[in-house]
Parts: C-alpha cells; structure tokens; sequence
C-alpha cells in the first residue's frame, strides 16, 4: 500500500489569487492512499522544502506529490529533497498548477476545479511509480569541432586550453573560413587577417589541436561521450607531410584560367593553389577539375619542379575513424545565390556585385591589390574610368523578405547594416571624392559602439542614407548603370548614376549542415540554422546530448558573438569532457521482448537512432528455441521523447517514469 | 461596409505585411506620373484615409504592369490595392472613368483595338 503525500503551493499570489490552495488539499486528503495534504506559501523555500522532508520521515511516505509551478522549474529541487529523506527521487511528481492552470485562468472556481483535477491525475500516477536508478556511461576526453572558421577555432583553442585533445574538420584546403576573406572588421577597423591568422597559427602549433584540412565528416554514430566519426580526408594529389608550402609549383603551373575562388571568382588562380599566403596548413591543393596531368595525363610540370617530392597524382581519398566525447558543429554560412534577383542586373553588369566581392575588391591581397576599382576596369586600372565615383549600396537584398521562391529569407542577415557601413565609411576615407548612397529599410545597429560607428559613417564622412529601397538597375550604354530607387522621406523616386552598385546579399548556412545534421540527430528550423536546447537558457547546445553549436550556424552573427558563443560552446564541451561518467536520465524507454513483433516501427520513428535490431534466442512453451528479432534501446542515447511508445503496435515499447498504465491511469483521473 | 474593409475586400491583400521599404515606389513605371505612389495607396488603406485615393488621377495613372507586386520582398502586391481602390470607385454610380462617348476622340491609326477593350475593363464597371 502506498502512502502519498500531497504538498499544494500558494507561489504567494501566482497560484493562490486563482486558486483555492486549501480547497485543493482537502480534496487531495479524500484520495486513496493520500495520508497527508497540506498547502504552503512558498513550497520550493528551504522550509517548504523542510516540510517535504519533514513529513516523508514523519509519515513514512512513499510517493510525494508537489502542486506547484512547471516540472521545468522545481522539479529537480523537490527530487533532490525527497532524495536527502530517504526516498527515491523519482517517486514524486509535480501537478503543475501554475503555468498550466493559475496563469491562464481568471475565474477562481473553474481554476480550483482544474487543479483538483490536474493533482488528482498526479496522485493517480504516483501509484503507479517505481523507483528508477540512472546508468552511467564513460566519456571519451577528445572533441571534434566541424568547421575551422573564427567559430571553431575559438572553440578548438579554448578546448585545449583545458587540456582536451580537439580535432577540426575543415572541408576547405586551409582553416580560417569567411574571416580570412574580410578586408577590416567593424566597428574598430582593425585588419581582419591581422587578427585571425595568429589563431590559426596557434591551432598549429597547439599539440593538443589536430586539423584535419580539405576533409569532410562522413558518418557519426554513438552517443554522449561516446561518437564514433569517419572522416574523409580528400585526396590534395599533394602529399601533405613532405610538402613545405614553398610555392614552386603554383609558379610553373601552366593552367591559369580557373576561378579564384578566395577572391569570389573576380580573378584566376593555378590548378595546383594555396588559397593565400597565411594558409594553414600551408600545403598546395591540385584540383582536379582542371589539373591536365590528371584529366589528360599530360603535363607533370608540379612533380618536376617540386623539391620535397610531395606531388602524388595518385593519392586516394582517406577514411580516418576516431571516437570523440563531445562534437562542436561550426559550419558557418554563405551569402545567398541571387541569380533569380533580375532587377539588380548582378548577371548584366560586372559592376554589381555582392559585399564579399567588395571585400575582396579592398583587401591588399585581393586581385585589385587594394585599389578599388570598376571589376569591368580590373585589367585596366590605369584608365580614369577605372575608379568608381558614385556607388550605391543596397541593403536587405534577399533578407527579411517572404519571397522563399527566389532564395530570399524571411530573417534579418544582422551583420550587413554594420558592414555596408564599414565599407561606405572606408570608401569615403581613401576616396573622399566618391559619393557614396546607400538604400535601407531600418538601419538596425544594436551592439556596442555599433550605432556611434553608423552615425560617425553620415556626421563625419558624409555617407548619403536614403530610407527607401531600390527597384531597378539598369546598365547603361556608357558602361554606368542607372539606379532607380525610392527616396521615401522626400516622397520621391530618384534616379542615380552610379559606377559601381554593392548588394548587402542575405546570409544563409552552409549546404552541409543539413547532411550533417542528419548524422549527427540534431535538430534544424526552417532555415536550416541549428536550433538550440533551449533559446535563452541553452543558447550553445543542441537537444541531441553531446552536440553543440558554434557560429553562424546556430544563426546569424557578426564576428565579436560568434567568438562568444564559441568560447560559450568549448565550456559546455569542456564541462562534458571533464567528468569520467555521465549519469543519465533513467525515464528512457525499454523493450519488452516478449511482446515486441521486430516491424522496426519504432527505429524509424526514433529521432535520436537509440533503437536497433538484435536477433536473439527464445525458448518456446514447447522446450524447442526459437532465434526472433527484437527491439533493443540504447540507454544512454535514448532522450525519453516517447515516440517508440506510440508507434509501437504491440504495445513492446515502454517508458520509466511515463508508463502506458501510469498515463492511462492520469486520463481516468481527469475523466473521473 | 466602409470603405477600407471594402477595398480589403476586393484585393484580398493583407496592408499588415507591409515593412515600409518603398521598393514597390522605387520600380514603379508610372511614379511621376502618379500623385500618390505606390507604397503611399498600401499606407493609406492601411490608415483608412481612403477618400484622397478615390478623387486621385492616380487611380488611372498605374498600368497594372505588376512591377510593384513581383519585386515587393513582403508579398503585400500593390497593384491588387490600386486596383481595387479603382474599382471602389468606378463602382459608384456614374463613376465610370472611361465613357463610350470618349472613345472617338482617344482614336487614332496606331490605337489597337485591345487596348481600347482593356481600358474598358480597367476603367469601367
């Protein structure tokens, strides 16, 4: 015979000024089995706690139930007390007659009437507990950081910092991301390579950081402290211990004509290429698609000329397996294809191009080196025409809009307001003969020093801020291109000759997050930006346990909070990496074999992959042995969502803590 | 039915999603031509100042060439405001801005015959 008590909090006025706390306790000491109700100002004070304790020795209770706020707030303290008298933590349940009834309801009869309810179904289910123990399991004390812009970087080095071994999977050739390709950082100006490439420098030389470079993730199975990665290393056609960055190669390469990439496609680099000099690893890539030794097999001039002998036209690409405790998912972004945005003529003119592109078009290593110039004059900067002296920037260009169907997202990009102003301002400064327009819709600048350095951008270089949108641009005969464009203060639409017109393209996450998410069960939003455990209070972790979230690929981001919430994520990592064992969450979900007919209906609804298949051997009521496949669950990676409960058809499937019988037993209760 | 419902009515366009970036004004052909603009027709149903927009040249000023509704980023489509204040209003007695009367002087060689079919459709009831 159980002996529960019931403990009815007032939560001052919270819950008391819409229900009648006393009413319901008195109800509650009329239930089977109840022996105590009480209620009380402030149940999860020290002395409502005191009372719990108090009263589970005094009357021998063995099961509590607390109405009160949601599980989500107290119910780990009222375990924790319940625990410290003596009983199983899991023998009490919480009424939650707070978020679920006081607060939502005015009229105090129909309130106190729901929380008699919703305690009853409590007292109903407490019957049917059992005690629970949670499992452990060990932890393997290495992470993988996927991903080596600014966002893994900064996860890596805080990691190690700790002591943790960290590997970083870059699928590009060199770590160091999209920062790399940014001229200055706002809004103190400071060089962008200037303060990223000793990072990457640290990554380096860090002994307890591994980088594997030009490698992808290839599969992820396990669980919390215990992953198991494959990763592709992708064949350089280089091999990447001899090689010594000397450069040789790149210079005697006979293919010139590919697409520089680094440089957003504004100049060409060789088939064999370091993307820039400050790479890391500073090793050559040959890429295949337009190497001739490799399409035709004629040419070789690399191999020659190579001193290391580091040139293998044979390599083969490289699966590595390597078990991790915690992964740091830092994908990044890229800004949007706006092929399908005709009335910015980016396709028509080579004069339109996107804020990236301009940053290349600034940076002293860019293919204009540094000097902005018309990309339609890029191989005659010496003609007068060749530097832009009217340039227009477009702001919101694919952000904060609904038109899904041309790319555009519904979220605002955060970063281009600030950005837009970076570049007007600098333009200004080394050009102050340019006009500078620039086109927005709200001028968004929240952020330390963030709205000084956009009015320093108008009040001190003159920046021309039109509050309107542009509708059209429209290349010229003369080579210029006709902006038209809405001047909303002054009510008028004005035409703009510009030479040169910039697109603050919309940010969105790299292709491979969503792949990636499926490996790794974690969870994404309709946008593909990994969504977090909990939005304000979990920001840097995925609900998928041992998943965590650096940089733009949580969403959008400028460079000083990426570098937060990658330091925020390495602590979360390092707090996992630092305990030997991880208890886990006994309310997780278990196969009765008996019962269980092997249709993998609830493997295919698991979203966390906690379920497999095993052929095991029965003995039938005839003494003979049957071999059946039944459903087996991983208890450390099951999160206790209860799917398998429902899609199983046998009614195999159970969960501790929330049993097919105790929540039928709560829905006659409430039916009662 | 006031006004405003009416003309909300007839367009089936929701004014709320509109976020004031003016891009509608910005590709408007007819803009100069027009006492109120394109973005102005979506704020001042969305105020109820409607009666200024009924007595407006502008109502016969938008070719309903549908710039404004294929590149507004909000999908709030313009021209469905214009054109239903229009209707608000040739729908009225004796509102009909194109009159059989009119048509021989508006004639010439090069005026294909659809066009003249079409005005009628636009201008009235």
């Amino acid at each position: 015979m159980h002996r529960i008590g019931v403990f009815v909090c007032h939560c001052g006025t919270n819950i008391a000024a819409t229900v009648d706390v006393k009413a319901v306790a008195e109800e509650m000491g009329r239930q089977p089995n109840v022996v105590f109700a009480a209620d009380y100002p402030y149940m999860c004070s020290e002395a409502g706690q005191n009372l719990v304790q108090d009263t589970i020795r005094e009357q021998r209770l063995t099961g509590v139930v607390v109405c009160s706020c949601s599980p989500r707030m107290h119910e780990a303290t009222f375990r924790k007390a319940a625990a410290k008298a003596g009983l199983n933590p899991y023998m009490v349940e919480i009424a939650n007659i707070r978020e679920q009834c006081s607060w939502i309801h005015k009229d105090k009869v129909s309130g106190t009437e729901k929380a008699m309810i919703l305690a009853r179904a409590a007292v109903a289910k407490v019957q049917l507990n059992a005690p629970l123990t949670p499992g452990t399991s060990p932890v393997t004390k290495r992470a993988l950081v996927i991903g080596g812009g600014i966002a893994g970087i900064q996860t890596a080095l805080d990691i190690a910092d700790a002591g943790f071994d960290v590997d970083i999977v870059e699928k590009q050739p060199t770590i160091g991301g999209k920062m790399t390709q940014i001229d200055k950082t706002f809004p103190t100006l400071d060089c962008a390579s200037c303060i990223l490439t000793p990072k990457m420098v640290d990554c380096a030389q860090n002994e307890k950081i591994h980088i594997y470079a030009f490698s992808e993730v290839e599969s992820v199975s396990g669980f919390v402290g215990n992953f198991s990665v494959k990763i592709r290393k992708k064949a350089r056609f280089v091999d990447a211990s001899k090689c010594t960055g000397c450069g040789e190669c790149v210079e005697k390469c006979p293919m010139k004509k590919v697409p520089n990439e680094f440089n957003m496609g504004l100049d060409n680099r060789k088939a064999i290429y370091i993307p820039f000099a400050q790479a890391v690893p500073k090793v050559a890539t040959i890429d295949p698609n337009y190497c001739l030794m490799l399409k035709n097999g004629k040419c070789g001039m690399c191999s020659k000329v190579c001193g290391a002998n580091a040139i293998d036209y044979k390599q083969q690409d490289e699966i590595i397996e390597e078990k991790y405790g915690a992964i740091v998912a830092a994908t990044g972004y890229n800004p949007i294809n706006i092929d399908k945005f005709d009335e910015f003529a980016y396709h028509q003119s080579p004069d339109v191009i996107t804020s990236l592109e301009l940053e290349r078009l600034m940076n002293a290593a860019g293919p204009s080196n540094g000097t902005l110039v018309r990309p339609s004059y890029l191989n005659k900067q010496d003609d007068h025409n060749a530097h832009p002296k009217k340039i227009v920037f477009v702001q919101c260009v694919g952000s904060r809009s609904t038109c899904s169907e041309k790319g555009a997202k519904e979220y605002c990009s955060k970063i281009c307001c600030m950005y837009t102003a970076k570049h007007a301002m600098l333009i200004r400064d080394k050009y102050p003969d340019t006009e500078v327009y620039v086109f927005y819709i709200d001028v968004r600048t929240p952020g330390k020093l963030f709205d000084e350095f956009y009015r320093r951008a108008v009040e001190q270089y003159g920046v021309h801020y039109i509050k309107g949108m542009v509708g059209k641009v429209a290349p010229k005969a003369d080579g210029t291109l006709d902006v038209q464009a809405s001047d909303l203060i002054s009510n008028e639409q004005l035409h703009i000759n510009a030479d040169l017109v910039v697109l603050a393209t919309s940010i969105e996450p790299d292709k491979t997050a969503r792949s990636l998410a499926t490996m790794l069960t974690a969870s994404m939003d309709t946008n593909d930006f990994f969504t977090e455990a909990h939005p304000k209070l979990r920001p840097v972790e995925s609900p998928t346990a041992g998943v965590f979230l650096s940089g733009v690929c949580q969403g959008p981001k400028d460079i000083p909070e990426t570098v937060t919430q990658a330091g925020a994520a390495a602590a979360k990592v390092i707090g996992l990496l630092a305990k030997d064992k991880l208890v886990g969450n006994p309310c997780i979900a278990h196969s009765d074999e008996l019962m269980c007919n092997g249709c993998s209906s609830c493997e295919k609804v698991c979203p966390y992959g906690a379920i497999s298949y095993e052929d095991k051997e029965f003995r039938q009521p005839d003494r003979t042995v049957a071999i059946r496949r039944v459903a087996s669950v991983n208890p450390a990676v099951c999160q206790g969502c209860g799917a398998c409960t429902v899609a199983c058809p046998s009614g195999a499937m159970d969960l501790y803590g929330f049993s097919n019988n105790q929540i039928m037993a709560e829905v006659d209760a409430i039916c009662r | 039915m006031d006004k405003r419902e009416e003309v909300l009515l007839i367009s089936g366009v929701d004014v709320l999603k509109c976020m004031r970036c003016g891009k509608c004004s910005a590709t408007c052909p007819s803009y100069d031509e027009m006492e109120y603009h394109p973005h102005q027709f979506v704020y001042m149903v969305e105020t109820g100042n409607i009666e200024p927009l009924l007595s407006s040249e502008s109502l016969y000023k938008c070719l309903s060439c549908f710039a404004c509704v294929e590149r507004c980023p909000r999908g709030v489509e313009p021209a469905k405001v214009v054109e239903a204040v229009r209707l608000s209003a040739i729908r009225q007695k004796g509102a009909n801005h194109l009159k059989a009367e009119n048509v021989p002087e508006l004639i010439d060689d090069d005026t294909p015959q659809q066009l003249l079919m079409s005005a009628f459709r636009k201008y009235s009831k």
